[in-house]
């Protein structure tokens, strides 16, 4: 099997690189990728759409539907993670939790009960670490300005790098780090599973809502110059304003999905314990 | 001899990226771990992110963000194609990126259902547990 992949491996590798002779120099400005379609996004993206980030411009507005289906593979990804892991059964025997200040160690029979004053208590699982007060502390400090970093991101999408995608994956790993620093289950009283999946299908919901929209008012889907009936702007911002909301919402489905995926993977399914 | 020196210095780019894609097909091949491979899968697709992010560079070329393209001292001077990178494989790059993560998501699940039905990952030891 080794072998055979290897002279595979060499065959194909052979191949394309006789191939490369073909390839245009690296970074020849006249190469045919940079001739056809891409000095008309160049020159005209700014004026056609409003948006100086031609990345923006051209994900959100010439190849929005590409970005919508996108938001939807990103969904059904989250989706088939719950569906193929989530299980309900639950454990049968208590659980043991572990009082921080005096470090006694208490049972409860009954494993859906929780001991009263939630912060002071400690559950103990087969991976059990001590208490960090630093790293606790120190990803408490961060969470918040990671958060507004990845909210700036996709707010600023428009003008500067970044965007619904990038935004949200920030956001989600800001969300992942509470995960990891406390524990999972702290992360769901924050954050339940319900409320990841409603978020998830908004952001589709947004995205698709706001194409529809486009068409109630007259014309394409996702024709954002059609906002400029129900948006109070100059018509020229109109479309990058189209494209921010867009972007939201593909922001709200990466955030949610990226915490899905992580819960449910890093607890096989169980939701009770994470890494 | 020299000849394909200078062909390769001219384009390392494609040299690199085609040598990434190998490691990456002949780790999918090759490797008996189910994991292994997908890390196989992830540096394949790396390998063609970068092929595209080479495609879309220009010498002597900036971002593509229009300088000074919005605000009140927004420019009205002309925008030369020249003066900005290719913006469309970085679009379809992002976009690949996040089927990456979908696919590795989606696939890492399935690797741990795998695991708790046979309990193992090596590909042969599964295969004797199907069979049995």
């Amino acid at each position: 099997m080794k072998l055979a992949g290897l002279i595979i491996v060499m065959i194909c590798g052979g191949l394309l690189l006789t191939a490369t002779q073909d390839f245009p120099a690296w970074g020849d400005p006249s190469s045919p990728a940079s001739t056809h379609l891409s000095p008309h996004f160049i020159t005209e993206a700014l004026h056609e759409t409003g948006a100086p980030n031609l990345v923006t411009a051209v994900l959100a507005d010439y190849r929005g539907y590409d970005t919508m289906f996108e938001t939807v593979v990103v969904f059904g990804a989250g989706l088939a993670c719950i569906l193929l892991l989530r299980t309900y059964t639950q454990r049968t025997r208590g659980r043991e939790y572990r009082h921080i200040p005096t470090g006694i160690v208490i049972h409860i029979q009954d494993p859906n009960k929780a001991p009263k004053g939630q912060r002071e208590f400690q559950l103990i699982d087969n991976m059990w670490v001590p208490h960090d007060l630093i790293i606790k502390t120190v990803c408490r400090i961060l969470i918040p300005f990671i958060q507004i970093f990845g909210l700036y991101v996709v707010c600023h999408g428009d003008f500067s790098p970044g965007g619904g995608f990038q935004g949200g994956v920030i956001f989600g790993a800001s969300l992942i780090l509470l995960a990891l620093s406390f524990d999972l289950r702290t992360f769901l009283e924050q954050m339940s599973e319900k409320a990841l999946g409603l978020l998830c299908a908004l952001g589709v919901v947004i995205y698709s809502g706001i194409g529809c929209m486009c068409i109630l008012l007259g014309g394409n889907f996702l024709d954002y110059s059609q906002l400029a009936a129900v948006l109070p702007v100059d018509p020229g911002h109109v479309r990058a304003l189209g494209m921010l909301g867009v972007e939201i919402g593909v922001g709200f489905s990466v955030m949610s999905v990226m915490a899905i995926l992580y819960v449910n993977i890093a607890s096989a399914g169980r939701h009770n314990q994470g890494l | 001899m020299p000849d394909i020196v200078t062909e390769i210095i001219h384009k390392y780019n494609y040299w690199l990226y085609i040598i990434l894609m190998m490691i990456g097909l002949y780790a999918m091949i090759a490797k008996n771990n189910l994991i292994k491979k997908l890390i196989g899968m992830n540096i394949f697709q790396t390998a063609i992110i970068l092929f595209f992010i080479s495609i879309g560079y220009k010498e002597d070329a900036t971002i593509p963000i229009i300088v000074g393209g919005h605000g009140p001292e927004m420019s009205h001077q002309a925008i030369e194609a020249a003066q900005y990178m290719n913006p469309l494989p970085h679009v379809l790059m992002l976009t690949a990126i996040v089927v990456s993560v979908a696919t590795l998501g989606v696939a890492l699940a399935l690797v741990i259902m795998v695991y708790q039905r046979y309990q193992t990952l090596e590909e042969d030891e599964i295969r004797m547990r199907v069979t049995q």
